[in-house]
């Protein structure tokens, strides 16, 4: 079977500083993928790109069996890709519903059983439809803008940082909502800083340093390398 | 004193034209909410909308004097007309003078020196095209006086332009708050890189909102054409004061747009009455100033903006 998502040794650069030196990875479907890294590592150009925000210097973004990385960033969400951004990005205008609406930009028809599914996700999406995203807290906004990506039906649902700048017990029930996502039938690839949790909800993990993949495999082989705890697990780092 | 006499019928000029200021600014208000850019050239949307109704009015109409059902469809024609021609003129400046330069990323000043230069372009391109005088549309309706209202006489053509602009202000409304489109503009408004991660087309919702408001400032140069007749530098004070209306309502903010346009019409016609006509440019921009000290975004502030 062909993978879903594969980059293959992908190169970016702004201006003339190299921010991926070909980097190449696989996600399959069903899996969740983590890639891990410390900040400036290269795992937000690395999603970025893929959506077609940033162009490839060299290298091949393919998926489903396609060559994509020459679309534009708005033709690939039409093909199955969804991504949920960085710092969650809602509209702060819209409402709730608007900003679910946005994600089914590219659809026609009738949303109805969509906006059921994703109020069956996050009953507090529902409750506040009405409501200006920019009104809800940090978590709700994080559900709005995994739900608003997920409108597009994606194949693959990628991930910057969910976790970033919530509480445990959010960042807790969104990792289980994660993990549900895929249980329903999407691929996800996961960028996170908040490592230990990720690959305890990843199948596998590539970790990125300075544009490069210096480690890839099952989530435990990483949670049990030595020099990766050390990194970016918080172990070790007084000795 | 002022408050008594001569109150209504400058209420009501006051009104009159801050309908049209309206429908200009909102070309303006639009523009910015998804580019941050003054599109400097409006005022020659607005002008080539009001050559685009002369020219179609003057070949339907002729010397002939359209009563009843007639004159209602000369108006819908001329407004048509003058709409096309403004979103015309407006879509074609986009793709030339604006598309280019956002694809070469270029600095904001290119962009306003862009605006100079396409408007000057157009400016005197009509100039030389179409002469040097007003050149007057032949009327689609007989003016005269339609009703009274506490004492004041409200002639035909104010009744023209506000029912043609209330329609299309409310339009407008209703589509960028309920339609597809509308929701387009305002994601590019809001966050133009998480549009285009929905699978909004920037560009072309940039080309559908400079044509949105080419509609209206087209449509607005019909109407301010039938009291004023049509010249090539018909646009430049009308499309200043709408720019301010804009400002004052809150840049970026439709409603703003319309509330603005119509504060600075009757205070603009009131302060005529009150102190006196060579005061009304000093009063209306004087109390710009003033708000924009106290309220720095405007009246209602930048709703469509950028987000917090």
């Amino acid at each position: 079977m062909t993978p879903v998502l594969e980059l293959v040794d992908l190169e970016v650069r702004y201006g003339s500083v190299p921010a991926l030196r070909g980097i190449s990875l696989v996600v399959e479907r069903g899996e969740i993928v983590t890639l891990l890294g410390a900040n400036g590592a290269g795992k937000t150009t690395t999603l970025r790109t893929i959506s077609g925000l940033h162009r490839a210097h060299s290298g091949r973004i393919v998926f489903n069996g396609r060559s994509i990385e020459a679309l534009a960033a708005h033709d690939v969400v039409g093909i199955g890709v969804g991504h949920v951004p960085e710092g969650r990005r809602i509209f702060p205008r819209m409402s709730v519903l608007e900003n679910l609406e946005m994600g089914a930009y590219r659809r026609r028809g009738e949303l109805k059983d969509d906006l059921e599914r994703i109020f069956q996700l996050f009953p507090v999406l529902g409750e506040r439809r009405r409501q200006d995203g920019g009104t809800l807290s940090g978590g709700e906004q994080q559900m709005l803008a995994i739900g608003r990506a997920m409108m597009s039906h994606p194949d693959v649902l990628l991930l910057d940082e969910p976790s970033m700048g919530l509480a445990p017990l959010v960042v807790k029930a969104i990792f289980s909502i994660i993990d549900q996502i895929r249980a329903d039938g999407t691929t996800i690839l996961l960028v996170e800083q908040n490592a230990t949790q990720a690959l305890q909800l990843a199948d596998r993990g590539y970790v990125l340093e300075n544009g490069e993949i210096v480690m890839s495999g099952p989530s435990e082989e990483i949670l049990g390398d030595q020099r990766i705890r050390a990194a970016y697990l918080g172990e070790g780092a007084a000795s | 004193m002022c408050f008594t006499t001569n109150f209504w019928p400058f209420l009501v000029q006051g009104l009159a034209d801050g309908f049209l200021y309206a429908l200009i600014a909102l070309g303006y208000t639009l523009v910015y909410g998804v580019l941050q850019l003054i599109n400097f050239a409006h005022s020659e949307v607005f002008m080539s909308g009001g050559f685009a109704s002369y020219f179609v009015l003057e070949a339907l109409i002729g010397t002939s004097q359209p009563h009843g059902m007639a004159s209602v469809g000369y108006v819908a024609i001329g407004i048509g007309a003058g709409a096309f021609g403004g979103a015309l003129v407006a879509f074609l400046l986009e793709r030339v003078a604006y598309r280019p330069l956002r694809r070469r990323n270029a600095p904001r000043l290119a962009f306003l020196i862009s605006a100079i230069g396409g408007s000057y372009f157009i400016y005197n391109l009509a100039g030389k095209e179409f002469g040097r005088n007003a050149l007057e549309i032949p009327a689609p309706f007989l003016n005269g006086p339609a009703f009274t209202l506490f004492g004041a006489t409200i002639q035909t053509d104010y009744v023209v332009v506000a029912i043609c602009a209330i329609a299309m202000l409310i339009i407008v409304d209703r589509v960028v708050a309920m339609t597809r489109l509308g929701k387009g503009i305002r994601a590019v408004a809001q966050d133009a890189e998480t549009a285009s991660l929905m699978g909004v087309n920037i560009n072309r919702v940039i080309s559908q909102t400079f044509v949105i408001g080419g509609l209206l400032g087209g449509a607005a140069g019909f109407l301010f054409g039938l009291n004023f007749g049509v010249a090539y530098t018909m646009g430049f004070t009308p499309a200043l004061k709408a720019f301010t209306a804009a400002v004052l309502g809150g840049i970026g903010n439709i409603r703003g747009a319309v509330l603005g346009g119509l504060l600075l019409g009757v205070i603009e016609n009131l302060s005529v009455t009150c102190i006196g006509a060579n005061w009304r440019d000093v009063v209306a921009f004087g109390i710009l100033v003033a708000v924009l000290l106290v309220r720095p975004t405007g009246i209602l502030g930048e709703r469509l903006g950028r987000s917090a």
